[in-house]
């Protein structure tokens, strides 16, 4: 275990520690504790960046389940660091930000940075790890600290709702993940990643390759927000804001962002991979900036631009696929759209984060987020005002932010689609360059509202639930940092190239820069008068036109009705799958034992008689047998005579004592047949059993005579005999086959001494040669005894509820 | 149990026959690597020791002579079973992997030691656990 492996397991150590803080130190807010951890753990990383700009990349393995091919082996290169940095930094803001939004006398702050120091763990290990097992684990981590941070207000019905959805299509994509992980490992034999990039060719030509790029695929799709399962981030934004801030804009919702960038090389040489990725960015980007324009609570503005951000950036990353069909790296415009992608990405993190927590300090300190009571807060929250005009004007990509060159890029990366002749692009792909202009004017329609309408205007203070004011400069310094972080990076932004968006690049597309060249990225204002600069004046110019008129044409979001959106869709499928295995629970599950035992034995007559029938096994030797001795037939008798006079039995007594006899004559089989262990134990367990059958049997209600006599029922009947079919001939097969292979006793017969030191092989095997066998059947033993105390003394608890 | 009749025989004769019966299912118990015996048995053995108590007397007066609780038995069993299993792992064996000496013990002579007895106590305590609280259960609601 190396200190990096401890670097991603440091939240995890520190969220053990910070309940005992939050007791311990209650004057202090546990926040502050908390901020040493992103802070160290954003330091140490950054230590890596000269490692990985100059190429290099550090890999440290841990033994973890070597036998099953998976270690937890922590890899850093460009992606992963930049991803590292972002997870670390923007961290770091955000708990310093929630110190001041979250109150220490109210909240349980205990609980609220447990689930972030995990969050904050399991992100580092989801981006840091080359192990796709470890991967998956960490990813679902993520999942489950995002369920918790959203229902974190649990008492709020929205909260929890919100909660389930996230958990519901979030887990979906990723056990759909680990079914491609799986595929993956059949087809490459190994969970690496950086094994699996080595071979993408063979695994290309492999049948599975198709199912196994979809189900990785609809794992990043799902956590990335991406239509149609985008439905979930909108109701993710009951988290408090800080959480929406951290994880539903600039880290997890980035996890799909990571996972389509990290698994390019293994699959985007295939264009289908070029076309769903690519596709379902560009719909995403377009249906998430349509849909942001008709919000009007701030949070929702700002989920639904997250949403169309990440098509955005998903878009780009499939297009930049193309780049790999094109030897020369010097004409390779394709190589923009991935640089595009990534230097977007970390502009996405600065201005919408700024504006996340923008949006809570509005809500803060006016008390509500409702866009129809805002207004006018402009002359009271200067600073605040100036946050959010920075945020989204980069977000609306103008000139000078950092917003501006990423978009401009963009835009470059969607008009070089007309000169691909690859996989049918120069035909349909004239639908990127159109709806990606489409959702820029959207875009800048939303971003123009989420300034306009919450600090210009007409001030309406009397709607507000609180008397605002200016947020304390605690809160203002986070979403400063990140602004001035959009104002720097939109001047210089080639502080970034070499040191971040190059190495990044490389780990995505890592077979490119091999001819001996490298990946050159610069990034400047002025192109000259190139189309892209035609289509930002047009987003422009359309984009305030709109604006103006956007009562006039506000009604089209009306049009389409609540049962077909998919939001009704998910709510319909969850009511239906829930009344559904209601109804088919209802259906089998009678609360009788006897259906059950019909259950279960109608399945062991099937299973069993079929494989019989299935393997051919059924044959009869009589050649090995031994003589029947006069004992054996009276004892048999006297146990079948038994058992049917149970079934005739008329007092509960009669019958208890009559299964004694056949358990007696069981027993008294065993000791003929010179098994004293068996012998003994059946004896014994023969005696406590009667006696528990009678104390049961003690407690029943008195029934009357008449209804002693069962009535005669067929299908037990048939089901009985089957039962007793099935055992008889699998016990007459499994000894006439018994000379075909060679017995195990053998075994233990040479090793009883030799290995356990032990004359009684039946005990030795218990203890153990078979010991497994044995913890787990007293195990077994412990739960039903459980079981039975649970339900005989809480019987009562439960019928008072009702 | 209600309207007990006093049994006065079977009280007597078994306070003196539980003795012998739990006696000898520690002996079956010990007995059980070499000879037909074990933590099964004896667990079993002791148990109807204590069920024949139970018949004789009742709950009450068998909660007095053993005041045990019966669901820690099953839980303890269960630990020094899982403990003795994960023992091994410490000398860096796999899981439940058992290992025995010789020893010169005061009274006995040499013995041989073995971690599978530890492992058959938990097998022991975990069979009466189980019985014992079946039994105390049903037999103690109304």
């Amino acid at each position: 275990m190396s200190l990096l492996h401890l670097a991603i397991l440091l939240p995890f150590i520190a969220a053990v520690i910070v309940p005992f803080l939050f007791k311990g130190f209650r004057s202090i807010h546990t926040g502050w504790f908390v901020l040493l951890v992103p802070l160290a753990l954003f330091i140490y990383f950054i230590q890596y960046m000269p490692v990985t700009s100059s190429g290099q990349t550090v890999s440290k393995t841990f033994e973890w389940i070597p036998s099953l091919g998976i270690n937890f082996t922590a890899y850093v290169d460009g992606l992963g660091l930049l991803f590292a940095l972002l997870i670390t930094g923007i961290g770091s803001l955000v708990v310093l930000y929630s110190i001041y939004y979250l109150a220490k006398e109210k909240e349980a702050l205990h609980n609220f940075y447990v689930y972030l120091l995990m969050f904050m763990g399991a992100m580092l290990g989801v981006v840091l790890s080359d192990n796709l097992i470890v991967l998956y684990m960490f990813w679902e981590f993520t999942s489950i600290s995002s369920f918790l941070l959203i229902g974190y207000w649990y008492d709020k019905e929205r909260s929890r709702y919100g909660a389930q959805k996230s958990m519901l299509i979030t887990v979906f994509g990723g056990l759909s993940m680990l079914g491609g992980i799986v595929l993956l490992y059949i087809m490459g034999g190994t969970f690496s990643i950086r094994e699996l990039i080595g071979m993408s060719g063979e695994l290309m030509a492999d049948p599975l390759f198709l199912f196994a790029m979809i189900l990785i695929l609809l794992g990043a799709f799902t956590k990335s927000a991406q239509f149609p399962f985008h439905v979930w981030l909108p109701d993710a934004m009951e988290a408090p804001t800080p959480v929406s801030a951290y994880l539903h804009s600039a880290t997890m919702v980035k996890a799909g962002i990571y996972l389509v960038a990290r698994m390019s090389p293994v699959f985007a040489e295939s264009g289908v991979w070029l076309w769903l990725v690519a596709g379902f960015g560009i719909f995403t980007l377009f249906w998430g900036s349509f849909n942001a324009v008709k919000q009007t609570d701030l949070k929702g503005i700002l989920a639904f631009s997250t949403v169309s951000q990440l098509g955005l950036i998903m878009s780009l990353l499939g297009l930049g696929a193309a780049a790999l069909h094109f030897d020369t790296l010097d004409e390779n415009m394709y190589m923009t759209a991935t640089i595009a992608a990534v230097f977007h990405l970390i502009n996405h993190a600065t201005f919408k984060g700024s504006l996340f927590m923008m949006a809570g300090i509005v809500d803060h300190e006016t008390g509500t987020r409702d866009i129809r009571k805002l207004g006018g807060l402009v002359n009271l929250m200067p600073i605040t005002f100036t946050i959010a005009i920075i945020g989204s004007f980069s977000m609306a990509g103008l000139p000078p932010f950092n917003g501006f060159l990423s978009k401009e890029m963009f835009l470059t990366g969607m008009i070089s689609v007309f000169e691909l002749d690859l996989f049918n692009l120069n035909t349909w792909g004239i639908l990127f360059p159109v709806l990606a202009w489409i959702a820029s004017v959207f875009t800048f329609i939303y971003s123009i509202m989420l300034v306009f309408k919450t600090f210009l205007g007409k001030p309406q203070f009397d709607k507000l639930p609180k008397k605002p004011h200016e947020a304390p400069i605690g809160m203002l310094i986070s979403p400063l940092v990140l602004v001035t972080l959009v104002v720097v990076f939109g001047f210089f932004p080639n502080l970034l190239s070499n040191t971040m968006i190059k190495p990044a690049v490389e780990a995505i597309l890592p077979s490119l820069p091999a001819a001996g060249q490298e990946v050159y990225v610069d990034i400047y204002f002025w192109h000259g008068f190139t189309p892209e600069l035609f289509m930002t004046l047009g987003i422009i110019l359309t984009g305030t036109l709109m604006y103006a008129t956007l009562a006039k044409w506000q009604g089209v979001y009306n049009r389409i009705p609540e049962r077909f959106t998919i939001n009704g869709f998910y709510d319909r499928g969850l009511d239906g799958s829930e009344s559904g295995s209601f109804k088919l629970n209802e259906f089998f599950m009678t609360g009788y034992m006897r259906s059950y035992l019909i259950y279960i034995f109608a399945f062991f007559v099937a299973i069993l008689l079929s494989t019989l029938t299935v393997s051919d096994a059924f044959v009869i030797d009589t050649s090995n047998l031994a003589e029947i001795r006069i004992y054996e037939v009276v004892l048999a008798i006297v146990l079948i005579a038994g058992a049917i006079t149970i079934l005739f039995a008329k007092s509960r007594l009669t019958s208890i004592v009559l299964l004694g006899v056949v358990g007696y004559s069981v027993a008294l089989f065993f000791v003929f047949f010179r098994a004293p262990d068996l012998a003994l134990t059946q004896l014994v367990i023969e005696t406590v059993s009667v006696a528990l059958f009678l104390l049961c049997f003690y407690h029943l209600p008195e029934i009357s005579r008449k209804e002693e006599r069962m009535k005669f029922k067929m299908g037990n009947a048939v089901i009985s005999i089957l039962v007793g079919l099935t055992v008889t001939l699998i016990g007459i097969a499994s000894f006439s086959n018994s000379q075909s292979f060679e017995s195990i006793s053998q075994y233990h017969i040479d090793n009883v001494y030799e290995l356990a030191a032990g004359g009684n092989m039946v005990n030795v095997i218990l203890v153990d040669f078979r010991g497994f066998d044995t913890l787990f059947e007293i195990c077994v033993l412990g739960i039903a005894a459980l079981g039975i105390y649970a339900m005989v003394n809480f019987r009562g608890v439960r019928r008072e509820k009702r | 149990m209600k309207n007990k009749p006093n049994d006065l025989i079977l009280q007597t004769v078994t306070t003196m026959i539980s003795f012998i019966i739990i006696l000898f299912s520690i002996h079956l118990f010990f007995a059980g690597h070499y000879t037909p015996g074990g933590g099964f048995i004896g667990g079993l053995m002791t148990a109807a020791a204590l069920v024949l108590l139970l018949l004789a007397y009742d709950i009450k007066t068998l909660n007095t002579i053993l005041p045990f609780n019966f669901r820690m038995m099953t839980a303890a069993g269960l630990l020094i079973a899982v403990l003795t299993g994960a023992g091994a792992l410490l000398f860096n064996q796999p899981f439940l992997t058992h290992a025995y000496d010789y020893f010169e013990l005061p009274l006995l002579g040499e013995t041989s030691l073995h971690t599978a007895v530890l492992f058959d106590i938990g097998v022991y305590l975990v069979v009466i656990g189980v019985t014992m609280t079946i039994i105390q259960t049903i037999g103690e609601s109304e």
